[in-house]
Parts: C-alpha cells; sequence; structure tokens
C-alpha cells in the first residue's frame, strides 16, 4: 500500500481507534470490523444493525512471529501476529506487543491497545490502531 | 447439461525465466496444448484465461485480449476473457470455461493460466501476493501470507498434536517426486532437517515450508466428450467441477483448521461424479505451504481432520501410497506462478490418466482430482477427471 488518498485510512478510524462494531439488533449477533448486513438475518436486518463498542479484552486463538515482513514493518521484524477472539465472541488479527516473543501461547488472555501501525513514506502521513498486549503484563505495572 | 473432455494440455518450464516474457510463456503453453489436442486454430471458439495480479507483476491489465492477440487469435475475434480468484485463477478459468462448454455455449475452448513474477523484486512479490488476504483488516496491521498459513499450522498443532516434522515431511515428499519432473523448478532433493533448518519466515513455518516465487504457464483445449473421439484416443472427461468461497480473512471463521471452501467444492465436485474421496487413484492438491497439503488432504476427505499430518508420517500420500499426492513436485518444487498453477494441476492430472506422465507416472490412475485454493482458503475450486 503507497500512495494512497488518506480517505481510506481515516473513514476506517472509529473502528480502528476505538474498536467498534457494529450488532445486529434482529440476532444480536455481533461483527467486527462493522457489517452492513447481517449475513443470517440479511434483508431482515437492513436498518437494524446498531454500533457497538467492544471490550478489546480476549484470548490468543492462534499466533506467529513474523521475520519476513512487509517493506513497512521492515523495521519492526521479527513481531507477533494473532487472532484474537474478543470476549463479545468476535476475532480480530493484530499485533501481540510489550511482551517477551518467547512468551506467547494460544490461550493467553490479552487486552487492546492503541498504537502506531505503520507510516506512509509517500504522504508523510502515520496510521493508528490497536494491537494487544499481555493482560498480566499491565496489571503487573499497577 | 453437455459433458466436457480435455484432449489437449500445454506446460513451460516453471521457475525463474529472466529470458522469457509474460506473453512468450502464455503463448508457448497455448501453443503446446492446441498441438497436444490437434485442432487448427480457426476451430477455437473462446479463450479463459487465469491470472492473478499482471497489473502489479508486470504492470499489464487486459490480459485476456493480450493472450488472444499474442497467441495469434484476435484475427478472429474470438472472445477472450481474464479470470481472478488470486491463487486459484487458474482453476477457476477452467471452472469457467467448462460451464461455457457444459451449456452448449462454445465448443473448443482455451484454457490458460499465466503468472510472470520474477520482474519484481523478492519483497514485491511477497507483497502483491498479501493482497489475496484482507487489506483493511489483515494486512494493514502487518500480516504477511505466509504468517496466515503459519497461523493456520500453530493452530493445527495445538488441537491435532501435528508435529514440525510432520510438516517438513511434506516438503521432502513433493521436493522427491519433482526430482521425475522435468518441468520443475526444483530438482533438488531435501531432508527434514534441512527443511527445520532453513531460516524462518514466519513461525512455525520456515523457507523450505513455502512455495518459490515462479515463472510460467499452462494451457487446456476443452471440448464437447461427444467430440472428442475426433481429436484423440486417449479422452479424459471432467467428471467433476466444485467451486466455493469463504470468509476473505482468516478471523471470519469458526475453525481456523477447516477450508470450508474446499471441504463445500470437493463434495460437489464428488457428488456430481458419483464417487466417494477413496476412489481418487491421484490428487494434485494446493501446497503453497507445507501446512496447506495437510489441510487439503484432510477437508477432500481423504483422511479424517486432524490427522493429515500422521498420514505424510506413514507415506499415505507418496507416489507409491494409497492416494498419490502432488506427484508432479506440487505447488512447493514443481513452483507456483500463482496465475498458472491451477490449470498445470489439472494438465498432470490429464498425463497421469492418459499414462502419459513418464517415470512419476501413478500406475493404473483412472481417477484423478485437482484442487486448487486461492488466498487463505477465501476460495477453491475442486476438479475431478476421469480416463474414458
Ligand atoms: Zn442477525
Amino acid at each position: 500500500m503507497g500512495g494512497e488518498a488518506v480517505s481510506r485510512f481515516w473513514r476506517e478510524i472509529p473502528q480502528r481507534y476505538n474498536l467498534i462494531g457494529t450488532k445486529c439488533k434482529v440476532c444480536n449477533r455481533i461483527y467486527f470490523p462493522q457489517r452492513e448486513v447481517c449475513p443470517f438475518c440479511r434483508r431482515k436486518s437492513i436498518g437494524k444493525m446498531e454500533e457497538v463498542k467492544l471490550s478489546g479484552r480476549g484470548k490468543i486463538v492462534t499466533y506467529t512471529i513474523i521475520h519476513v515482513p512487509p517493506k513497512k514493518f521492515e523495521g519492526q521484524a521479527p513481531y507477533a501476529v494473532a487472532v484474537v477472539e474478543l470476549e463479545e465472541g468476535v476475532r480480530v488479527t493484530s499485533q501481540i506487543v510489550d511482551c517477551n516473543l518467547d512468551k506467547i501461547k494460544i490461550g493467553m488472555e490479552v487486552e487492546a491497545t492503541f498504537r502506531r501501525i505503520q507510516d506512509d513514506g509517500w504522504t508523510g502521513a502515520i496510521y493508528y490502531g490497536y494491537k494487544f498486549r499481555p493482560v498480566e503484563k499491565h496489571e503487573d505495572k499497577k | 447439461m453437455r459433458e466436457v473432455a480435455i484432449i489437449g494440455v500445454g506446460l513451460t518450464k516453471f521457475g525463474e525465466l529472466w529470458d522469457k516474457s509474460f506473453r512468450q510463456l502464455i503463448t508457448e503453453a497455448g501453443t503446446k496444448a492446441i498441438l497436444d489436442a490437434g485442432i487448427r486454430g480457426s476451430e477455437i471458439d473462446a479463450l479463459y484465461v487465469g491470472s492473478m495480479s499482471p497489473g502489479r507483476f508486470i504492470g499489464q491489465e487486459h490480459v485476456g485480449a493480450l493472450v488472444a492477440d499474442s497467441s495469434g487469435l484476435t484475427v478472429m475475434h474470438i472472445p477472450a476473457t481474464r479470470i481472478e480468484s488470486a491463487c486459484a485463477s487458474g482453476g477457476m478459468a477452467l471452472r469457467h470455461a467448462y460451464i461455457a462448454v457444459a451449456a452448449g455455449i462454445h465448443d473448443i475452448v482455451i484454457v490458460g493460466g499465466v503468472e510472470k513474477m520474477t520482474d519484481v523484486v523478492g519483497s514485491e512479490a511477497t507483497n502483491i501476493l498479501a493482497m489475496a488476504a484482507d487489506q483493511e483488516w489483515e494486512a494493514f496491521f502487518g500480516v504477511t501470507f505466509p504468517a496466515l498459513y503459519a497461523m493456520i499450522a500453530r493452530r493445527h498443532m495445538y488441537e491435532y498434536g501435528t508435529t514440525r516434522e510432520q510438516l517438513a515431511m511434506v516438503a521432502v515428499k513433493n521436493h522427491e517426486n519433482a526430482l521425475l519432473n522435468p518441468n520443475a523448478q526444483f530438482h533438488r532433493k531435501i531432508t527434514v532437517e534441512d527443511v527445520i533448518n532453513s531460516p524462518p519466515v514466519a513461525t512455525p513455518l520456515n523457507l523450505l515450508d513455502c512455495s518459490p516465487i515462479s515463472d510460467g504457464a499452462a494451457a487446456l483445449v476443452l471440448c464437447p466428450l461427444e467430440k472428442a473421439k475426433e481429436y484423440t484416443d486417449k479422452i479424459v472427461k471432467i467428471a467433476g467441477s466444485g467451486q466455493a468461497t469463504d470468509s476473505l480473512a482468516l478471523h471470519g471463521r469458526e475453525d481456523i483448521c477447516t477450508f470450508m471452501s474446499t471441504v463445500r467444492a470437493s463434495r460437489e465436485a464428488y457428488k456430481q461424479a458419483g464417487i466417494q474421496p477413496k476412489d481418487v487413484d491421484v490428487a494434485e492438491v494446493h501446497d503453497c505451504f507445507t501446512i496447506a497439503e495437510i489441510l487439503a488432504i484432510e477437508d477432500l476427505g481423504f483422511v479424517k481432520k486432524g490427522e493429515g499430518g500422521k498420514a505424510v508420517e506413514e507415506g499415505l500420500t507418496a507416489r507409491d501410497g494409497e492416494i498419490p499426492v502432488n506427484p508432479s513436485g506440487g505447488l512447493k518444487a514443481k513452483g507456483h506462478p500463482v496465475g498458472a498453477t491451477g490449470v498445470a494441476q489439472v494438465a498432470e492430472i490429464v498425463l497421469q490418466l492418459r499414462g502419459e506422465a513418464e517415470k512419476r507416472q501413478i500406475p493404473d490412475a483412472r481417477i484423478g482430482l485437482a484442487h486448487n485454493i486461492g488466498g487463505s482458503g477465501a476460495s477453491c475450486t475442486v476438479h475431478i477427471l476421469e480416463a474414458v
């Protein structure tokens, strides 16, 4: 991704900054990223999808340590990415940070934290979003 | 609906072919397929070509017309269509050509698949392949394509006890098979230790767990089964064809270790062919990463979910095993020019069913299966071929 208009990133800000998903008011299923239509209720859900803020707490379903990164992440490697299942039952993908890479495990409890994700060298823009960190370590700090 | 036969196949060598251009590759494969079928150019009714990302790899879109032009078919102004479904573009091109012939829209149709990947540097090729993932919700966060399969591997190891060695054994087997395939990118025997000691890409997957960046092309000639006799004695028909989708992102699935697209597409193809998984004599499956072959043999129903690693270890999928998988060397060792892959898999199955696979021939192969995946399982085609 290089040289895109900033609007591409700006329009995803509510979701990426605040983990705002959608809830289908017909079946109460929660989605992230946001959906216009519930795949289960389809036409019945039109106009009945409401925004919902996710807790950001969840568990690691699976993870990997990336040693060969994409160009924009070259300075960060090796880094961990994971699929995290949030308390609300939805799954998201992002990086695991603030943690020794050897300590990461399936089932580990994590929480969302707001971080810099990548820079666009072309526009000079910096893009932010959620990453996850272990819950324990955060509590140790208090 | 008419029954459809494959009467011609053509393949280029796969590899880093610096002296060959996109149009040279597809023209070479197409010409070989036409000569193999013994048809005249004037008999061709339509052309379908699978290619994942020529726009990014060589800066060229509109390749349906380009392929018709470079193969000298524009004087007849035949319809030419490019099909994209990431790494399943080739299988998808065959699927849509098959539908056109079965429906009676066209009689003689060429199916091509091509990718020219080495005109960009390796890191750019990695970026382009990552475009098959979800850009906003996977790639944005630094997720690479190998990372998605690595996360599948990690979960498969966790749930089913699949071992690092079993993953490596897929690569070892496919490299060994490729030794007998003159068109393969790699002719190098490797060991389990070589795979385990190769540099990490995305843990637990190492460099030798990954298929390479390749150039190459493949082509097929389809015609109605009733007409096939006019061209050949060794008739191979398409007995079943299936296509399915799943969530674009890996996190959109309930079970990370199952490609429901494979399950759905294969069941559709088995049903149409009237066969069971155990009836398959030889299979070419989508082993873009070692874990992908383990998932494939489970989701195709060759073994139970979770037993894929053990099956590879016990030699079930070896050339002399119960269901030989990837006798061509697979994507891993034959090479993976993404758009060409799905077409090349079918070409290998045709050669096997005709008894023309030379040193890698599986004895008495009568029913073969080709399985082609797009992205991390968001799209899939399965084709079952049968010697008539
Ligand atoms: Zn609903």
